[in-house]
């Protein structure tokens, strides 16, 4: 296949990591540093060829430390950059995502997600890590996270993810399940006036007055980088807005800590998207996302023809959490189905948000994602 | 009434950062002056130039340089450079950590980068303990020196820096002490100007917290352990360079031509995109 092109607009059919790296192509992405490991390799390979072809750059480097570290590097130099893992890679970054978190780095985390915990089951599909993607580096902070449930909405949501990272200056982080990495199914690729690219701020004052983390209206501070005459500091302690390091201030602390939380928590309405299947009635909802939220849409549909209200709410973002969303359909539903591949961990925002409703958790792990029938089986019993 | 005359280097130092954190009679200050006289020396743009640091005591001379600089995770700083270098090939990238951030912690990101020949300089402030946490072993403590975790004497056998950097592929390796500030700003003048992975390992005093367990309380009594031990021999063999109580080995060790990373991948991203020039020509035609 000739990939001269920059974006390969047209109809293709392609596995789910390669999707991945076209998305990335499309959203702008310059600079990927990853480091192999299954079931998220293909990303790296699949970049190693086209970043060149682009005028890339493509790095393999020595672990999934230096990976992340240099990718804040490639941001702060100007490059849209990304990165791509699986679970125990995705442990080795949690440090530098704090790093990117506090200093403000727009940059895209994609974790492949295989079964956990530590090497787990490389080839088989988990989505283990949704806790850790929000938990997983030390301090508080908020990140967006998100999930793709087919091949297209791997290039979509990966256009989506550097957009959302250029606009809150915050690592996002693509969460995918095994399946959907791997699945080869249709992807269309519009032209490149049709595909929606968000760039970072970037400072409008004179270079003597400008103030690294002084941040505009939506709590996001203009983003200069290294090279563009702007002689700024920035630094992984707790700093001002000059960028410099206040390690003995509470006030300073609780000033930044509280406004990185307050970006993303404040703008969640912006940033958070679901898909609502058949809601308007229901009173049986199935929460789920990833490729576990085909199959809850397939028994979802199964449940319509024997005459239950039954719908769907497929998260798409995950982090920040759509509890308004869930809070809403909690209110008519008699009770709400929750399938994920792990022992339970976004259910449990599920019953924060749902309070009252009852939530019935359907686990599973290992090579096969949830069946239709056996979320069906959950409707039928619960209606 | 004297008239209050500015240093001539203090234009490279962020003013609204000091005072610095560094303790009386360590060697740190001594290694950023000779760094910024070397920037000096060269005129270089300063736009273009990228101070990247770790953490520990020296880390925080990235923040005192008044240029584009980056603090960053402990022991990550070559990493987050090798980024910065690829993202643009432009810019000077210069990295001042000390030895636990750079050859404990930090120690992968430092021989693959070096193996890679990322046209990244490193500037390691060996202060053969960790400074910062008070004074613990690391990866540079001599032989049965007291730490305040080798309460007994170290028994660790310390890393020979210029040895690991030349056997690791750096095209510019040397090792000065803070004594040696001149020979010192020559070399970095040498290191900012070279293409590749360039080292200069710098021993420095650290009395406070080194010394007072081994018999050198003051920063003199550190600088007076350099000047007896140190011996200048230039393109000695770096793996004859242990440092010990009687002999500090100081030179330059290595200075060869290889092609850096960085131009190595531009000259086949050209390559690669001529090819495919050609062969969208051989199709139209």
């Amino acid at each position: 296949m000739a990939k001269k092109e920059t974006l390969l607009t047209g109809a293709h059919f392609m596995n789910g990591d390669v999707a991945c790296a076209e998305g990335a192509i499309a959203a702008g992405c310059r600079f990927f540093a990853g480091y192999p490991i299954t079931p998220a390799t293909e990303i790296a390979e699949h970049l190693s060829q086209r970043m060149p072809e682009i005028g890339g750059i493509y790095i393999q480097m020595e672990d999934e430390i230096g990976s992340i570290a240099a990718v804040i590097g490639a941001s702060y130099t100007g490059l849209k950059a990304m990165t791509a893992t699986s679970g125990p890679g995705f442990s080795l970054m949690q440090e530098n995502i704090g790093l990117a978190v506090m200093t403000e780095a727009p940059c895209v985390i994609v974790d492949v997600m295989r079964g956990g915990p530590s090497t787990g089951q490389p080839t088989l599909p988990g989505q283990q890590d949704v806790m850790q993607a929000k938990w997983g580096s030390h301090g508080d902070y908020e990140i967006i996270a998100l999930a793709p449930s087919s091949v297209q909405e791997m290039f979509d949501l990966t256009v989506e993810a550097f957009n959302l990272s250029e606009t809150y200056r915050v690592p996002t982080i693509l969460l995918v399940d095994e399946i959907v990495a791997h699945m080869w199914e249709k992807v269309v690729i519009l032209s490149s006036e049709k595909i929606k690219i968000a760039n970072r701020k970037k400072p409008n004052v004179p270079t003597e007055k400008y103030m690294p983390f002084m941040p505009d209206d939506n709590l996001v501070p203009p983003m200069a980088c290294f090279g563009e005459g702007f002689s700024f500091h920035a630094t992984g302690l707790t700093h001002d807005e000059h960028g410099y390091p206040q390690t003995q201030s509470s006030e300073v602390q609780q000033r930044l800590v509280n406004r990185l939380c307050d970006k993303i928590r404040k703008n969640a309405d912006k940033i958070i998207r679901v898909e609502e299947v058949m809601l308007d009635d229901a009173d049986m909802v199935v929460v789920a996302y990833g490729i576990v939220a085909r199959a809850a849409l397939s028994a979802v549909r199964k449940a319509r023809a024997e005459g239950i209200k039954a719908g769907l709410l497929r998260l798409i973002t995950l982090w920040p959490f759509p509890e308004k969303h869930v809070g809403k359909i909690a209110k008519q539903a008699k009770a709400i189905v929750v399938a994920e591949m792990n022992c339970g961990q976004l259910v449990r925002e599920v019953e924060r948000s749902a309070k009252e409703t009852p939530v019935v958790f359907l686990s599973k792990l290992g090579e096969d994602p949830h069946t239709p029938i056996e979320i069906l089986d959950a409707i039928r019993r619960n209606s | 009434m004297v008239e209050e005359m500015a240093h001539p280097l203090s234009k490279f130092l962020r003013e609204a950062m000091m005072p610095h954190i560094w303790c009386s009679g360590c060697g740190n200050g001594i290694i950023l002056n000779c760094f910024v006289q070397a920037i000096d020396d060269l005129q270089m743009n300063l736009d273009k130039l990228v101070v990247v640091s770790g953490i520990g005591c020296i880390g925080r001379a990235a923040g005192y340089t008044n240029v584009n600089s980056f603090h960053t995770t402990h022991g990550r700083p070559i990493a987050f450079a090798t980024g910065v270098k690829l993202a643009n090939p432009e810019l000077d990238v210069v990295i001042v950590s000390g030895d636990g951030d750079l050859f404990a912690i930090g120690g992968n990101h430092f021989i693959h980068a070096a193996r890679r020949n990322i046209g990244v300089k490193v500037i390691c402030a060996n202060n053969f303990n960790y400074g910062m946490t008070g004074g613990q072993q690391g990866p540079t403590t001599p032989l049965e020196a007291l730490t305040t975790t080798t309460p007994y004497g170290n028994i660790e056998h310390p890393f020979n820096l210029v040895h690991l950097a030349a056997a690791s592929g750096a095209t510019f390796v040397a090792r000065w002490t803070t004594l040696h500030a001149r020979r010192l700003t020559q070399s970095i003048v040498k290191l900012l100007q070279k293409e590749g992975f360039c080292f200069i390992e710098v021993v420095t005093p650290c009395p406070e917290i080194f010394g007072r367990h081994n018999k050198m309380r003051t920063g003199l009594e550190m600088m007076e352990w350099f000047k007896k031990a140190s011996v200048v021999e230039h393109f000695s063999d770096p793996a004859k360079a242990e440092i010990t109580s009687e002999k500090i080995v100081v030179g330059e060790f290595v200075d060869i031509e290889k092609p850096s990373y960085e131009r190595l991948l531009h000259e086949k991203i050209a390559q690669i995109n001529k090819k495919a020039g050609e062969l969208v020509r051989e199709y139209a035609s």
